[in-house]
């Protein structure tokens, strides 16, 4: 079966994961669709690694994979800052942003 | 002695500084120390003259190099005096008449609070007149104009606790500066023909330069001159310069600022000399002027403003002189030395009246006052023959010249100008004569708390060495032609013309022209009683009365379409310059009003917006648009 | 080449779980989802010759990020259930119509492409990996590691709480009380003797007076207090010392205040 399967698989995930940030007012969970977002990519490009037979888009993948460990650390202490400011992690709650 | 003539302009302008710095410290001696430094320049100007004399007429050109002034490309300005025999003659003047009128001011002002300041501003008239005529370039010439031009405003507009005299004083500077515009054209023109101001470098090279260039030099100098000097058609703001006090318009009237006008033709004369064309619209102007002033002067109640009108004409005079070429220049200013000393005699002798009449200055209400002021009588009495050009007094011996002097040349001009400058010397034979007898003679017509006497030693002196001025300078200046070939190294030498009436004939008319006039004088205010209100005016006397409507010409002709054209420019300025900036701003603030809405503070409608961005990015990708 | 089974597990095993990002209510049991996704990731990276990051996957996402996110979770209170009632206009169709259409898109965009995957390929071992990391991309590594460094300042930064107030100690607690008028030692347990279930018997002073506040305050308010005054005549009285047990009757009553308090006990745990 070709590779590029998991490609169509990795943009399944991607939607779904977009569609969780858009519709979750819980921080957390829409955080956690980004995550799923930045695996869906990382999937990408393993399956493009593996159909170009080269090893780079792995490599590619695991610097994504740092990157998201360190979003994931702000992101979560963003988190931790907003609940205990407001006692609420509900994206709909600060909207001091309105213009 | 020529190598200090800088002090002549340092000194005094050196004293204004400290009496305006000084403040009120400097007030109990202030006068002495302005009259004093009037008198150093007087004594250095004197010693320069004496020192010049010793030379031969060649050599009597010596420029003074101060310092670099402005050294830029191909521009260099080199501050530096030009002494010749015109420059020392117009610095005699101005120290000499300057300094009396120093001293006739210290007793004129005595019982003003702000003496100190008067002095200040005296001397830096002075300053300013010595450094215009001291100059040695058009540009450092243009620093006096200016300095002249500001002095002359601050002493206008000396009382200016009165509104109408520092409206006054307005309309001098506004006036003034119309005629600047004219200097400012006259010296780029210049630079554009010659790359130069300096006055050696332009006259060198007038020959090399089209005779139109020289046309329009010539005019714009013009326009300058007919600004400072009241010359048609700039000539409104001298009348109303009478709201200084007395001795600011006898220096204004005999020694400065009118003068300069004629100063600076006769100092182009290289220029005027080879444009036939400005030559005769300056000699226009003057008759014009002189015809004009005259008729104004026969109808004016106010004393001051009589002189104003007078010296109006007499200017005139001058300009038609200049404008006649290398025979007018020496007249000119011969004329113009003469009259220095008989206007300022007079015009301290008005001072004087005034001074007597609580500050009277209506002449119906004056009348038989040689009895009361014999010493103001006998010297305005001099200065009056002076005028009218009675021989042997001093304005005989000037004035005739001009008069024969205009009735020289072919066609039409010698028969106009000539004839304006006779019919001129009959009308200011009568207004003279007129203003004479209705001060001096006839019966007293004095308000109820008038108690005319003599002023004090200060103002007399000076008035007294100015008629023997008035009645002595002509006669000596003219014998041998002492004046004219002391001028000749700067005017140039100029070839005997026989005028085409003879010589006789025209000093005869004049004579007989003048008789007339002081005669019908005589009847109408002399012998007859003078109605202390002005009858009702016929319409000729109502047109000079009322200085020909200058002012509503002027406002009619240039204020208005001005305020228009202004009005329009503020309109256009706010419709189209402002119209275009502030909509731009509401533009962009009605654009900042609808991106408002999508700043609804939600976090999740800003992902919303990024995914569809996304979606709109990949849609272009994949259709093939990017 | 890719073995169809694996594809269609791993598709299988990654979707329906990702799915309860959009429905599950409690933020728990997405997390516990997300971490079968993760593993199904995982598995799809060895399938597709990376070893390495498969297990990197592992370790990092479902072993360190997953767990940080149930951590938060637990602070942030793990009971919160979210009510999935829209509140936004529009958001909803705006949201399932995007995310489709990117995915959509970039499915259509995949499509395009007409590539022939390579036959053989370096299978993604550690030593591989390192191999690239360590030459070609060395400057990129170095600068990940700064990130790292910066976003753990920032997390400590982003969570420190300034202390406004100087730290009180059990020291500072202990005087604050005494100065409040309390005693400062322990009250005097209930109960006399010990003869029988004494929770509810106050005890007695040396002088053989009750003290009430032996007993705990929840049993006076229920009125499930017995009082000392059977066990006071006891002492007073030392010729019953020898019958010291009480009469049938007050021996059955005590039992069922046993059995009560004991059911109130249960009570007041819950």
């Amino acid at each position: 079966m070709n590779p590029i399967a998991f490609v169509y698989l990795a943009t399944v995930l991607f939607g779904i994961g977009a569609a969780a940030v858009l519709l979750r007012r819980n921080a957390i969970i829409a955080f956690m669709g980004v995550e799923l977002m930045l695996n869906a990519a990382n999937l990408a490009l393993v399956a493009f690694s593996r159909i170009h037979g080269e090893i780079d888009g792995q490599v590619m993948a695991f610097f994504v994979m740092v990157v998201a460990a360190a979003e994931v650390v702000v992101g979560l202490a963003i988190i931790i800052a907003l609940f205990r400011a407001r006692q609420t992690i509900s994206l709909d709650e600060p909207a001091e942003l309105k213009g | 002695m020529l190598d200090l003539t800088w002090l002549l302009i340092a000194v005094p302008l050196a004293s204004s500084l400290v009496l305006i710095l000084l403040g009120k410290r400097a007030d109990a001696w202030g006068h002495w120390m302005g009259l004093a430094a009037s008198t150093a320049a007087f004594v250095v100007g004197a010693g320069a003259f004496l020192q010049m004399l010793g030379l031969d007429a060649e050599s009597r050109e010596h420029a003074v190099h101060l310092f670099t002034w402005i050294s830029g490309g191909e521009l260099t300005v080199d501050a530096g005096l030009l002494v010749d025999p015109l420059s020392i003659t117009f610095v005699l003047l101005v120290t000499f008449v300057g300094t009396l009128i120093h001293l006739y001011s210290v007793g004129y002002m005595e019982h003003d609070p702000r003496r100190r300041i008067f002095f200040a501003y005296l001397n830096l008239f002075v300053a300013a007149m010595l450094l215009l005529v001291l100059a040695d370039s058009y540009l450092l010439l243009f620093v006096g104009w200016e300095g002249v031009g500001l002095a002359s405003y601050l002493l206008i507009g000396f009382w200016n606790h009165k509104p109408e005299y520092a409206t006054a004083a307005n309309k001098a500077f506004v006036v003034n500066r119309v005629g600047d515009v004219g200097l400012i054209v006259a010296m780029g023109l210049m630079f554009a023909a010659f790359g130069s101001l300096s006055f050696e470098t332009v006259f060198a090279h007038v020959g090399d330069v089209s005779t139109g260039q020289l046309t329009a030099i010539g005019l714009a100098l013009l326009v300058a001159a007919t600004g400072k000097s009241a010359q048609f058609p700039l000539q409104s703001w001298l009348g109303d310069a009478m709201a200084g006090p007395t001795p600011v318009s006898a220096l204004i009237h005999a020694a400065t600022m009118v003068t300069a006008g004629v100063y600076l033709i006769v100092r182009s004369a290289a220029i005027f000399d080879l444009t036939e064309t400005a030559r005769l619209v300056v000699a226009a102007v003057g008759a014009i002027t002189l015809l004009m002033g005259a008729i104004i002067g026969m109808a004016k109640d106010d004393i001051k403003k009589a002189l104003a009108a007078s010296t109006m004409s007499q200017i005139g005079y001058m300009m038609l002189a200049a404008g006649l070429g290398p025979i007018g220049y020496a007249f000119a200013i011969f004329h113009l030395l003469t009259h220095g000393f008989f206007k300022a005699g007079m015009f301290l002798g008005a001072g004087s009246v005034m001074h007597g009449m609580n500050d009277q200055v209506d002449m119906r209400r004056f009348g038989a006052l040689r009895t009361a002021m014999v010493v103001t009588w006998v010297t305005f009495g001099l200065g009056w023959l002076a005028i009218l050009g009675v021989p042997p007094f001093s304005g005989f011996w000037s004035k005739d010249k001009i008069i024969e002097s205009a009735f020289v040349g072919e066609g039409w001009q010698p028969w106009v100008f000539g004839l304006a400058a006779l019919i001129g010397a009959g009308l200011t034979a009568y207004y003279m004569s007129r203003l004479f007898f209705m001060t001096f003679h006839g019966k007293a017509r004095w308000t109820d708390d008038a108690h005319p006497h003599e002023s004090p030693w200060t103002m007399t002196v000076p008035m007294i060495v100015l008629s023997v001025g008035s009645g002595l300078l002509g006669w000596f200046l003219a014998t041998g032609d002492r004046f004219t070939t002391w001028l000749e190294p700067v005017t140039g030498h100029a070839e005997h013309h026989e005028p085409v009436l003879a010589v006789p004939v025209i000093m005869a008319l004049t004579l007989v022209l003048v008789a007339i006039g002081a005669g019908l004088a005589w009847f109408q205010y002399g012998r007859a009683e003078v109605p202390t209100t002005a009858p009702a005016p016929s319409l000729g006397t109502m047109v000079a009365r009322n200085d020909f409507y200058q002012d509503s010409v002027n406002r009619a002709v240039f204020q208005r379409p001005g305020t228009h054209a202004t009005r329009t420019l503020v309109y256009a300025d706010a419709a189209l310059v402002d119209g275009a900036v502030n909509g731009t701003g509401s533009g962009l603030l009605k654009l900042g009003e609808f991106l408002r809405r999508f700043q609804s503070g939600q976090v999740r409608s800003y992902a919303a917006l990024i995914l569809i961005a996304v979606a709109g990015l990949i849609a272009a990708v994949v259709l093939g648009v990017l | 080449m890719i073995s169809p089974v694996l594809f269609w597990s791993v598709a299988i095993l990654t979707v329906i779980p990702a799915l309860s990002l959009l429905f599950a209510k409690k933020a728990v049991h997405v997390a516990m989802s997300i971490v079968a996704v993760m593993v199904g990731l995982a598995v799809a990276y060895v399938g597709l010759g990376a070893p390495f990051l498969g297990a990197v996957q592992i370790v990092v996402y479902t072993g360190a990020v997953m767990m940080l996110f149930l951590f938060v979770l637990m602070l942030v209170g793990v009971d919160q259930r979210e009510s999935m009632k829209e509140t936004l206009v529009g958001q909803r169709w705006i949201a399932l119509f995007g995310a489709g259409g990117v995915a959509v898109l970039l499915i259509s965009a995949v499509g395009q492409l007409a590539y022939e995957p390579a036959e053989e390929m370096t299978e993604g071992d550690p030593e591989a990996i390192a191999q690239l990391l360590f030459t070609d991309y060395v400057v990129v590594m170095e600068i990940l590691g700064a990130l790292l460094i910066t976003a753990a300042v920032g997390a400590l930064v982003l969570t420190h709480t300034p202390r406004l107030t100087p730290r009180r100690g059990q020291a500072e607690r202990q005087r604050a009380r005494v100065l409040a008028g309390a005693n400062p030692v322990n009250r005097p347990m209930p109960g006399v003797y010990a003869r029988h279930n004494a929770l509810d018997v106050p005890a007695l002073d040396p002088e053989g007076k009750p003290i009430e506040e032996s007993v705990s305050r929840v049993l006076e308010i229920r009125h499930q207090m017995d009082t000392s005054t059977q066990y006071e005549a006891h002492l007073s009285d030392p010729s019953k010392r020898g019958t010291d047990k009480p009469d049938h009757e007050s021996l059955a009553k005590s039992d069922d205040a046993e059995t009560g308090e004991a059911e109130n006990g249960k009570e007041d745990e819950k």
